[in-house]
């Protein structure tokens, strides 16, 4: 395509360069990028995707994804049932608290319904809702293989489109005049290259991986959180179009955090990380102190608001006891427990004093309540007259072996972006909407989410937009 | 707790695996998986052998190299089978020859076809031996049929004890308390998994073998080589049918039975193979098992001897290369008889007892409980 008005063509054995212009540059390399630069192809006109990321690592968090939830009026061969866009939006209202922008998060609603059918053209396949997570069978659709699977999905269509795609090529720099869009700087190799656009797709994340951004919120705190997906979500992108004028929205602390194994890796740990043990047991922090209910609601309901409660705690560190009555109650993760016959012997392993959290354990058991222990329904087995209580599910821990498993804040993304409207289409400061730049996927996603999560809103929000972004900017290419 | 290096590899593997899932709904491999919580040998040994290899799981893991995580589940399973193979050799004493497969195939065919060839010059007249023989009876003026029968006969029932055994060995190894043939509908299904190849197409996406592009050609490669197979023993059985109750004695017209079937499974055994080869040499090293000796590679070729000289045989059977032919291609036949329980040809016999058990697991996994399920046995988890 516009390699060949190259003028200065790469010489042989050296990486391939792009050209000095395109009509549609598109920053990032997951869903929402991705969406984004087939549509915009799709209608014609000249694309290239820059992806920070080494190939292997292309499509930062998308890669973690296992389903995107869609609106749907019937059932088909892989939802269960009908998901109406009133129904979606009650979830949605519910878990942000009313903290949305309800004509956005409508109209994204709305959309989610063509969401299938656009990602079954580019080749992604959906099956059923995984073991473990049949909760999820009517609202959200799995793909099939998980996320990277449909992420390599969308990169075949990109490359049968002949859309340009570079890897290890993070943007650097942006042009931005009276907020339209000039060109980008991108970094290949040891080379930067200054590429003229006539329209812009910002879709490279949030700033979830910027542990210093992250301490400006945070404080301390933050050096103990983990990351969950990409190193490469730095939110460069998103503080180079702040810095130029384009309007922010959503609580730059407000992120989905969930509690996840400390043991893992600092970034990237991805799915397998998370532990569904909370209710089963109790959870304690580093004085062996419990600090909240950890049988408040079903967990699907409740897990995305432990990564807070954690950090919130010394050091961020808490620790998940349970006994030998619930080791084969959740789904197995990926490290095994720590494992005594005595709660000494566990609390020796964990650092914890260990008269106290005997103490603690005790304090519980006298508490609780029997009643018909059901983990399908909110059951009577709650403690009485302790604080924080156990809402349901409140068994003693009493049979050995004891099990623990010592949790840390994970953080999966941030919810401060920049304002888009309708068509995807970036808002300055001011109001007036930019002419030629658009966003979608996590760098606008708190345009819809507030705070607080809907299970695979993510991956709406991104295939929505994406799709939305490819199109306006196609039509709205400038120079 | 394992014993060997790839059990434990595997079982790590295995372990993120059961934590993430989301291969789940590529093979059978991820659901035998989640019905467990720990894995015994037995366990590894029966997912390894599950395995079809397709590829998807490698390239759909978001934890495969260079992730530190380092899932790679079609190198990891391939090795363990590779593994498995010598642990169920039967009898133990050959299982040596799994170590160093490629050449010790190479040494057995061509020593089978030199004895062959000896003999035919050695037991006839050259004159006999390169000379034009045509009409009934033609090939027995160099090899008398009831020789032929007793040799492939008794090449053939050795071939089919060592399987079985192996057989055994494996029920035993996976832990599987019942009888292997106690349950004709488990049996039926993995016929049908084993015959369509169900599980080398990624969940229905299609075999990856060198790219997250998915091709068929592997797949289609694998039907014309068993298909191929299938037909080439078929035609050998209605030969000796034709043999013993019509009394009619080979070769037999194009137009014949075992001719046709022979023919068109001939040119599976050529074509197959071919394909199966270039398959391998352009498959990702990333999922090859480096240990391996040449075990494939010896498999497939000779199977491509086998449909090649029989192609050629049936060609050129009114000509005086005819005598050379026939003992080699004897000779080949004779040593992939022999060596097939020592050889890549076990992967389907352990394989379609590996799908056996699958489908036994799947049908009590999905019968209605008896009791009503414990309470907390359904274990639920954070939607991500
Ligand atoms: C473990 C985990 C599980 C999840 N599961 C689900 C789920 O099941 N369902 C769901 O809906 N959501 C899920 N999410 C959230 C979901 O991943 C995100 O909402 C979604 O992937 C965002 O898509 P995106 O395209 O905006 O961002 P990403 O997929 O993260 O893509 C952003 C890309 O931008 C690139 N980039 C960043 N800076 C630059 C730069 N300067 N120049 C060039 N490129 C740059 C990055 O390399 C990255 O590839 C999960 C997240 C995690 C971490
Ligand atoms: S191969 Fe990777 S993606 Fe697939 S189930 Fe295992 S860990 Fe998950
Ligand atoms: S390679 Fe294919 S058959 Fe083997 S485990 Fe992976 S997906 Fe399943």
């Amino acid at each position: 395509m516009n390699m060949a008005s190259d003028p200065n063509p790469a010489p042989p054995g050296e990486a391939a360069r792009p050209a000095e212009h395109y009509d549609v540059v598109v920053i990032g390399g997951g869903n929402a990028a991705l969406c984004a630069a087939n549509n915009a192809r799709r209608a014609g006109r000249s694309v290239v995707v820059f992806e920070a990321a080494p190939k292997f690592y292309r499509g930062g968090n998308t890669r973690h994804t296992r389903n995107m939830r869609v609106a749907h009026d019937e059932p088909n061969e892989v939802l269960t049932g009908p998901y109406h866009e009133d129904e979606f939006w009650d979830d949605l209202l519910r878990v942000t608290g009313g903290q949305t922008d309800e004509e956005l998060a409508r109209y994204t609603i709305a959309q989610s319904k063509e969401l299938w059918d656009f990602h079954t053209n580019q080749g992604v396949r959906f099956q059923p809702s995984l073991g473990g997570t049949l909760s999820l069978g009517r609202t959200n659709a799995f793909f099939l293989g998980g996320g990277r699977s449909m992420l390599n999905a969308l990169y075949r269509t990109a490359e049968d489109l002949g859309v340009e795609i570079f890897y290890d090529a993070p943007v650097v720099a942006l042009a931005i005049e009276d907020g339209a869009f000039l060109s980008a700087t991108v970094r290949i190799g040891e080379r930067e290259f200054v590429v003229r656009g006539g329209a812009l797709v910002a879709a490279a994340g949030g700033f979830e991986s910027n542990l210093e951004w992250l301490r400006e919120y945070w404080g301390p705190p933050a050096d103990n959180f983990l990351i969950r997906g990409t190193r490469h979500n730095r939110g460069s992108i998103l503080r180079m179009l702040l810095d130029a004028g384009v309007q922010p929205i959503g609580d730059p602390t407000q992120c989905h955090a969930v509690a996840i194994d400390a043991r893992s890796p600092k970034f990237d740990g991805g799915i397998v990380t998370r532990l569904d043990c909370v209710v089963f047991g109790i959870v304690v922090n580093r004085d062996a102190e419990r600090f909240y209910d950890e049988g408040e609601d079903f967990w699907p309901k409740r897990y995305a608001i432990w990564g807070r409660l954690v950090a919130g705690q010394p050091d961020q560190i808490a620790y998940i006891l349970i006994d030998q009555k619930s080791i084969t109650s959740f789904m197995p993760s990926v490290y095994p427990p720590l494992k005594a016959d005595t709660l000494a012997g566990l609390a020796q392993q964990l650092n914890l004093d260990p008269q106290k959290l005997e103490r603690t354990v005790s304090e519980f058991n006298a508490a609780v309540r029997s009643g018909n222990f059901d983990s399908t329904v909110l059951d009577d087995c709650r403690t009485e007259g302790l604080t924080p209580p156990k809402s349901h599910w409140a068994r003693r821990i009493d049979t050995p072996p004891f099990y623990a498993y010592p949790v840390r804040p994970g953080i999966t993304f941030t919810y401060l972006g920049t304002r888009v409207n309708r068509e995807a289409r970036i808002i300055m400061e001011g109001g007036k909407p930019s002419a030629n730049m658009f966003a979608a996927g996590e760098i606008m996603a708190g345009n819809v989410l507030g705070k607080g999560y809907l299970a695979g809103i993510g991956m709406t929000i991104g295939g929505v937009f994406g799709r939305i972004a490819g199109r306006e900017a196609a039509a709205n290419v400038r120079n | 707790m394992y014993a060997t290096d790839t059990q434990q590899e595997a079982d790590r593997i295995m372990t993120i695996c059961n934590a993430c899932r989301y291969c789940e709904g590529l093979c059978a491999v991820f659901p035998a998986m989640e019905m467990r919580r720990a894995f015994t040998p037995g366990d590894l040994n029966y997912f390894a052998n599950l395995c079809h290899a397709c590829g998807a799981c490698y390239y759909d893991c978001q934890f495969s190299p260079p992730h530190e995580f380092s899932v790679d589940v079609p190198q990891t399973l391939a090795k363990l089978r590779g593994e498995t193979y010598q642990a169920y050799a039967w009898p133990r004493a050959f299982a040596g020859v799994f170590a160093r497969n490629g050449l010790a195939i190479s040494l057995i065919a061509a020593l089978s076809v030199a004895v062959f060839i000896l003999g035919f010059v050695a037991a006839n007249d050259p004159s006999v031996v390169f000379a034009t023989q045509t009409g009934a009876g033609a090939f027995y003026r160099l090899m008398p049929h009831n020789w032929m029968v007793a040799i492939f006969g008794a090449a053939f029932i050795y071939a089919i004890v060592a399987l079985v055994m192996g057989f055994r060995n494996f029920w035993r190894d996976i832990g599987e308390p019942s009888h292997p043939l106690d349950d004709g509908g488990s049996i039926w299904q993995a016929v049908k998994d084993a015959a369509s190849l169900r599980y080398l197409d990624g969940g229905g996406m299609g075999c990856m073998n060198d790219s997250p592009r998915p091709k068929d050609g592997r797949r289609h490669a694998h039907h014309a080589t068993f298909y191929g197979f299938m037909l080439c023993f078929a035609s050998t059985c209605i030969a000796t049918l034709y043999h013993y109750f019509l009394g009619r004695e080979a070769p037999y017209p194009w137009y014949d039975l075992p001719v046709v079937l022979g023919t068109l499974g001939g040119i599976g055994l050529v074509v197959g193979p071919i394909g199966l080869y270039i398959a391998k040499r352009r498959r990702d090293p990333a999922m090859v098992d480096h240990t391996k000796t040449g075990m494939d590679v010896a498999f497939i070729a000779m199977l491509f001897l086998t449909g090649l000289t029989g192609l050629l045989l049936l060609l050129l059977r009114a000509t005086p290369a005819m005598g050379i032919l026939l003992a080699v291609h004897l000779g080949v036949v004779f040593s992939l008889f022999v060596t097939m329980p020592y050889g890549k040809f076990v992967h389907g016999i352990y394989r379609f007892a590996a799908l056996v058990r699958y489908a036994k697991e799947r049908r009590a996994h999905e019968a209605p409980p008896k009791a009503a399920a414990p309470a907390g046995a359904r274990p639920v988890a954070n939607p991500g």
